[in-house]
């Protein structure tokens, strides 16, 4: 299936190929420098190129394209998929996914593709068994096996390799046995000129953190399940169980993973948390426009909305920016014509506000559409769903654990148009 | 071959041989660069050294080093020789980047590669086998990847023998070199292709992605080799790995195509492309028509897709998306709309996935609207989206309007027309008039709307606003003189050569209409004729053709002109055009017979252009592949198949009764192979949810545990002084092994396989079918779950009573027999009479040769055990009761059947265990919470207790909302045994193996009456969960099980001497439990 891997920078130097057939050359990589190159954006190289012998597909992730050559006829998004694992891997494994990590940590990348990946079809892909078959490099240990020679490879087969739950170790032990969920969720909204929704829906995630000793096998239980209308399960949820008492029931992997992720059913009304009012105009034919935006809170459930920030990709005719932000601070990017304005909290009394003028290069057509904004914030202890966590219960093990639950909500790709 | 490989010797010599040149010559042209190259020369040096040293930390760091270097890119072939001396390395870091090494660059080396060959072979081999599985399967892995064709018949070999290893891992790998040897070398077809079918028969969710993967690379055409196993493949799928799961479900799609009939009514092809609003009428129809047209699923197909419905639900886009095309190709159109929630949810993820995704909803979107018309919000477009996201939404978008939801988009594309992706807008414009096409309401609106947008100051707008126009005003004979008028206005202004091209041909076009305004525009155009781009040049000359001959006496003369200009045109197609124009109009002597036809030819009248979808015929191609993608085929690519216009025969599926005899204990299997599928259609589901959830509920989950327990029944075997020496992988100790196992390892390997099918007991055949039989084990186990539902015992007992007609009377004898004591305990297995199951035994032993697997209890005694007396309890009451069955909560635990009753007028609520006090070693799985007990109700549930192998008891606290009440279970020793079926032959050896002091004996003294064989077998199995060994003498009867938590084997033996004496043996290892066992056997067999 998968016939070799190129990681390319961002400058486009292939700093590692890895081969898991017989040998391609780095110059297949070309019809992808090309299609790079054609597509002028990054985000717009195509994830499935078609050249002559082979297929490229390709991920971007992280400032770095992980392209892989196919042979023959495969789903692109088995591909895509475990690109995106191995990008996850080294995630894990290096804290981040960067260029330097990975030359940093070349014998460990090739040993991890060497297990993920034989004669191209996916093997071990689980952390859980990578970490076991090849431990992840911490300070200590690399001063520990310089001296003493031992190594960072696993010589024995990963229990979970064998077994029904892949994902677990076996023989966890932790002084301090704790299981934590974030309940994420996250607001999708376009809101048209006018500040009504055009579209809106909730997506969120359960994320967890658990480390218990053992083999706990754990049942989580929702006060209003029937909100969750359409779910994705990590694989050690017992989907019968989900589908008949609505509870999801599982034996965790170790440390943190994804437990679910769900959307809100789009028959309930989606509260919207902020309102902005805008007014933005270019005058024509005069060099410079007016910019005046304010952030209030709406539905926003008695809680406090943080860290709010507002990004504006600017027309490309604007060259610069004077504005003045009653709260925060705000940065224009004269090149890439983004406009940055970190608000902060809302504080009901004194709404923040950003004024000021635009300048235009001189000459130009004055831009027809006024750019749309793109909101971020976040509301600690609130899921704005209004899902609600109604017990965690242990079972198979003995202690008893830590339990917690967070809930965050945030706005996703929260657009306002003007 | 040997003269082959000779061939293929002399020729790798000689590639070196050039290669070594090129280096050669490129180490002396760069005299610049010497200095750099000989420090790099030198570093080589350097790691060769490293490589000889003694140390291991040089040798790692080395290698390290070079597989930098390897990453890199940079050629490292010249240390081969250096790096492949340390394949043997006991270093197990040092050894996997050598092999990393070798894997790279064996290909280039190869004689020097084969040096290392014979290090793999050794662990490979059966003698030496290396005892880690990780190990073999590395070597098989690396062995396997060194693209050397000499070693292609020693890969076969390695091949064959780890497709038969008792670890799954090492047969996973097996399947995938499967797919090496073929790419290696295809002649192997055929002898991989018995391979594959052998390990399509595995049931292991670990083998079954990989095998399926093979078979798709091998041999996709062998799709009769799926037949037997396509029922297990539905079964499994949801235990697979994800990724073998992508796989699998794409196999079976094309698989279900060639074999199922059409779910589909007739005609239903033709109505996809209409518009929506039938699509309510027709499902109904659909279901009218289900009611009157006699279709009725096959069975196997509904199987498929009701098991393949969870995975959508999966965090994989890849299993998700292969679920969806199943869904798309081969369910019944009703029930395909499932697919788009999930489908929808895709789009939350990563541009890559979303792009895919996207792709395929376009195509679906085509030919049924419905399915994602309620997620069209889904699909509106973000500022912030990437181009191509962008227009593919946009795609979907006009394939779902339709007249309800027209004016929305409409509104919506308002906004997308003004974005600042000019190539995005006009996309936009393109849409508006495919929707204007498409639906006639709004056309009028759309064609304002795109003349409103002719004022746009955006040039790519204008443009494109004018060719789209152009298309509809061609589609639309009505007249549209103002817009046309417009527009040769807007000649002066805009300069985009398509758009000045469009405008002029509409002028030409609509010449007549406009009678004033076209010979000024030929006008125009002729003063900047030369300055034109190629395209608008033929346009003019077009338009000066179309004058000439509808107005030629204004426009005769400014016609000559641009063909005199066209005459001396850079391009030859202009130069050309402008002959072709003039012989045909301008009347001249030469001039043939077309000139009189010229005003046809000119003005005919044009075919309007269909402004379609660029995803419209993508349906051929199966949804999610990457032909789909590309829009083309791509290599490798299968076609799906139309649907037989009558089914395959189904039988072909049906699980042979052979077969079944010789898996004797898994019920579940019976029950699948029972026709009348419908009618417990739901307990099958509830199998499921019981096969995933005893799953992970378990650490020592089915698979493993086998595993262990092979290891353990292996270990165990040998003396306890032999076991020490395991690592010297000696062949004396292989020798000692193999005996330990029964197994006749000492055999020519080749001789083996020959002999695999054979009657013999020879090794690989004890030992596949001892896993088989385990693995059985574990598909039972699910079936326990729906122990205590009555109708599925009934049922049971039914296919079994339809498996043998002589069952029927006995067992249903047997059931009044054993009426359980008071409370409603449902026994899982029927009882069958012992001495017909040892019949059957006998007689599917006589079948399969040899052998030791567990099987059916043959007895389930009713007897129950009070937990928790009533009194006690506060009305509280607990029983349990063995059921004598595997338990589903792991290998090595007893189940136990708790049955709780509610003697009080209240509910007793929150029933749940409590507190465990169990010895060091033993586990519990507790049963799930009870929420409530209804007054004088009672509940039965399943615990499981790894009883460690002893007659220690377990106590727990049984707990309710307000009270703990501790409690004991403390099994008899005859509990802790699981029975086994053997032949008379394999007792035999091993009860030689068991001599001595794993020996105890006791004489009987009863009266005769007691010692007829059926009331000996009835006491046996009574207090003893045992299987009965069919006896060749008539005075010797022979019982064998094994241990539940270790496996280790306990034969009881009951010899009946002359008088009134027996003498009763048991061989067991487990001396403890077998002496006590011979206690509690003792007297119940003196006893009258």
């Amino acid at each position: 299936m998968i016939h070799s891997l190129f990681l390319i920078n961002c400058s486009g130097d292939i700093f590692l190929e890895k081969h898991w057939k017989s040998v391609v050359s780095q110059s297949v990589c070309d019809y992808f420098f090309e299609a790079q190159e054609k597509a002028a954006d990054v985000e717009n190289v195509p994830p499935v190129i078609s050249t002559p012998h082979h297929y490229l597909i390709s991920i971007y992730r992280d400032k770095l394209f992980f392209v892989s050559v196919i042979q023959t006829e495969v789903p692109p998004l088995f591909v895509i998929e475990f690109l995106h694992r191995v990008a996850d891997t080294f995630q894990d494994y290096f804290g981040e996914c960067s260029e330097a990590a990975i030359k940093d940590n070349v014998v460990i990348v090739y040993e991890l593709l060497e297990e993920m990946l034989d004669n191209g079809f996916p093997l071990a892909t689980e952390s859980n068994i990578l970490k076991e078959l090849i431990k992840p490099p911490t300070i200590l240990r690399s001063v520990v096996n310089s001296i003493t020679g031992s190594s960072n490879v696993g010589d024995t087969l990963p229990t979970g390799q064998l077994s029904n739950i892949p994902w677990r170790r076996a023989g966890v032990k932790y002084t301090n046995n704790e299981a934590y969920f974030d309940v994420v969720e996250e607001i999708d909204a376009i809101i048209d000129k006018s500040g009504s929704t055009v579209f809106a829906e909730i997506q969120g995630v359960i994320d967890a953190c658990i480390k218990l000793s053992g083999m706990p096998d754990l049942s989580l239980s929702f006060m209003n399940p029937r909100l969750l209308d359409d779910v994705s399960f990590h694989p050690c949820i017992r989907f019968k169980r989900w589908e008949s008492e609505r509870v999801l029931s599982f034996i965790p992997p170790d440390g943190n993973f994804r437990l679910i992720s769900y959307r809100v059913s789009s028959q309930n009304l989606v509260a919207i948390p902020v309102y902005v009012k805008h007014s933005i105009s270019f005058k024509e034919n005069s060099s410079c426009g007016r910019f005046d935006i304010t952030i209030g809170p709406k539905q926003n459930m008695g809680k406090t909305i943080e860290a709010i920030t507002v990004t504006v990709h600017m027309p490309k005719v604007v060259l610069n920016m004077n504005l003045t932000p009653t709260q925060g601070s705000y940065t224009f990017d004269p090149v890439t014509k983004v406009l940055t304005w970190d608000v902060g909290k809302i504080t009901p009394q004194k709404l923040p506000s950003l004024k000021g003028l635009v300048n235009l290069q001189s000459g130009a057509p004055k831009p027809e559409e006024n750019p749309s904004l793109n909101i971020q914030f976040k509301i600690q202890q609130l899921a704005i769903s209004g899902l609600k966590v109604n017990r965690l219960d242990m079972y198979g093990e003995k202690y008893k654990p830590f339990k917690g639950v967070k809930y965050v909500t945030k706005a996703g790709k929260f657009q306002v148009r003007t | 071959m040997s003269s082959n490989s000779f061939a293929y010797n002399e020729q790798s010599g000689g590639g070196e041989a050039t290669e070594l040149g090129q280096e050669a010559t490129s180490t002396i042209s760069p005299s610049g660069a010497f200095g750099l190259f000989s420090s790099d020369m030198k570093k080589n040096e350097d790691l060769k050294q490293m490589l000889e040293s003694n140390k291991d930390s040089a040798k790692l760091d080395a290698m390290k080093r070079i597989v930098g270097m390897i990453a890199k890119g940079k050629n490292a072939s010249e240390l081969f020789p250096a790096v492949v001396k340390n394949v043997a390395s006991k270093n197990i870091e040092i050894k996997k980047l050598v092999y990393v090494y070798l894997v790279r660059y064996a290909e280039e080396q190869q004689d020097l590669a084969l040096l290392s060959i014979s290090t793999f072979q050794r662990a490979l081999k059966v003698n030496g086998r290396d005892p880690n599985q990780l190990i073999r399967a590395s070597a098989l892995r690396v062995l396997s990847s060194i693209r050397v064709p000499i070693i292609v018949p020693i890969m076969m070999l390695a091949i064959k023998e780890a497709s038969a290893d008792l670890s799954p891992y090492v047969r996973k790998n097996a399947a995938h070199a499967i797919q090496k040897l073929y790419s290696l070398d295809p002649e192997q077809k055929e002898m991989l292709i018995e391979i594959i079918e052998k390990l399509l028969k595995d049931k292991s969710t670990l083998v079954a992605g990989s095998v399926v993967m093979a078979f798709e690379e091998v041999c996709p055409d062998r799709i009769d080799l799926i037949h037997k196993n396509y029922r297990k493949l539905c079964n499994l799928l949801v235990d697979v790995e994800e990724w073998g799961q992508v796989v699998i479900i794409h196999m079976l799609t094309r698989y279900a195509r060639t074999q199922f009939v059409s779910p589909w009514k007739e005609g239903d092809g033709l109505e996809d492309n209409e518009k929506d609003f039938y699509d309510s009428d027709e499902e109904q129809k659909e279901k009218a028509d289900k009611r009157k047209r006699p279709y009725t699923m096959d069975p196997d197909h509904r199987l498929l897709i009701r098991n393949t419905k969870p995975l959508l639900q999966s965090r994989n886009a890849a299993v998700v998306m292969a679920v969806a095309q199943l869904y798309w190709h081969i369910a019944p159109k009703s029930e395909a709309g499932i697919i788009s929630k999930s489908l929808v949810r895709l789009l939350r993820s990563n541009r890559e996935v979303q792009y895919i995704v996207l792709q395929n909803i376009a195509t679906m979107s085509i030919q049924r609207k419905g399915m994602f018309e309620p997620y069209l919000k889904s699909f509106y477009v973000r500022s912030t989206d990437p181009t191509m996201i962008k227009i593919l939404k946009l795609e979907i978008l006009t394939n779902l309007a339709n007249e309800a939801n027209i004016s929305t988009l409409l509104r919506e594309f308002q906004t997308y027309v003004k974005s600042q992706d000019k190539q995005f807008a006009a996309a936009t414009i393109q849409t508006i008039g495919r929707c204007a096409t498409s639906i006639t309401e709004v056309s009028d609106t759309c064609l304002n709307g795109l003349v409103c947008l002719l004022s746009n100051r955006d040039e790519i707008v204008v443009a494109e606003s004018v060719v789209v126009i152009k298309k509809l005003l061609q589609m639309q004979p009505i007249q549209h003189g103002e817009i046309i008028k417009h527009m040769a206005k807007l000649l002066d202004s805009i300069t985009v050569p398509v758009a000045r091209a469009s405008i002029l041909w509409l002028i030409g076009e609509n010449c007549e209409r406009v009678p004033k305004i076209a010979p000024d525009v030929l006008r125009k155009t002729a003063k900047s004729f030369t300055s034109e781009d190629d395209l608008v040049k033929l346009q003019i000359l077009n338009l000066g053709a179309k004058l000439y001959l509808t107005n030629s006496k204004q426009t005769k003369l400014l016609t000559q002109y641009i063909l005199n200009l066209g005459k001396y045109d850079q391009n030859y197609d202009i130069r050309d055009r402008t002959r072709f124009i003039r012989q045909l109009i301008v009347p001249n002597e030469k001039s043939g017979a077309l000139s009189k036809y010229a005003k046809k030819i000119f003005l005919a009248q044009k075919p309007a252009p269909l402004l379609e979808s660029p995803f419209k015929d993508r349906d051929h191609f199966q949804l999610g592949t990457l032909s789909h993608t590309l829009n083309t085929k791509a290599t490798g690519y299968l076609e799906l198949s139309n649907w037989p216009e009558v089914a395959p025969d189904p039988s072909v599926r049906n699980v042979e009764v052979i077969e079944l005899a010789k898996e004797w204990t898994p019920a579940g299997k019976a029950k699948k192979e029972n026709p009348d599928e419908k009618f417990y259609s739901e307990s099958e589901e509830e199998e499921d949810s019981s096969e995933s959830s005893s799953d992970s509920e378990s650490a020592s989950g089915s698979e493993s545990g086998e595993d262990e327990e092979e290891d353990h029944s292996g270990d165990s075997g040998e003396d306890s002084g032999e076991s020490g020496s395991e690592s010297e992988a000696g062949k004396g100790r292989a020798a000692k092994h193999a005996k330990a196992r029964g197994k006749g390892d000492s055999k020519d390997v080749d001789k083996e396989k020959e002999n695999s099918k054979s009657s013999e007991s020879s090794s690989g055949e004890s030992s596949s079918i001892e896993e088989s039989s385990s693995d059985s084990e574990s598909e039972s186990e699910s079936e326990s779950e729906s122990e205590s539902r009555t109708i599925t015992k009934a049922k049971e007992k039914k296919t079994k009573q339809d498996r043998n007609p002589l069952t029927k009377d006995v067992s249903l004898l047997d059931l009044d027999d054993f009426n359980p004591v008071s409370s409603p305990v449902v026994l899982p297995t029927p009882a069958l009479s012992p001495s017909l199951i040892a019949d059957l035994e006998g007689l599917n032993l006589s079948a399969t040769s040899s052998v030791i697997s567990v099987s059916t209890p043959v007895f389930v005694p009713g007897k129950t055990h009070v937990l928790l007396h009533r009194m006690s309890g506060k009305g509280l009451a607990a029983h349990y009761f063995f059921p004598r069955q595997p338990c589903i909560f792991g290998d090595k635990m007893v189940s136990v059947q708790i049955t709780l009753n509610n003697t009080t007028d209240q509910k007793i609520e929150n029933i749940h265990v409590g507190g465990k006090k169990l010895p060091m070693g033993m586990q519990m799985h507790v049963f799930n919470p009870i929420e409530s007990l209804e007054p004088a109700g009672s509940i039965t549930v399943s615990v499981g207790i790894d009883f460690c192998d002893s007659t220690q008891t377990a106590s727990f606290q049984l707990c309710t909302k307000d009270d703990c009440f501790s409690v004991n279970i403390q099994p008899p020793v005859g509990e802790l045994l699981l029975p086994v079926a053997m032949s008379e032959k394999d007792f035999k050896k091993e009860q030689g193996m068991l001599s001595g002091m794993n020996e105890t004996s006791t004489t009987i003294i009863a009266a005769p009456q007691n010692f007829a064989s059926s009331v000996i077998l009835q006491k046996v199995v009574n207090v003893a969960n045992v299987g009965v060994v069919p006896s060749g003498q008539d005075n010797v009867h022979r019982f064998a099980a094994k241990t539940v938590h270790s496996g280790s084997l306990m034969l009881v033996t009951v010899e009946l001497k002359e008088g009134s004496t027996a003498q009763l043996i048991i061989n067991t290892e487990k001396t403890v439990i077998g002496s006590v066992l011979l206690r509690e056997l003792k007297p119940v067999l003196s006893q009258g």
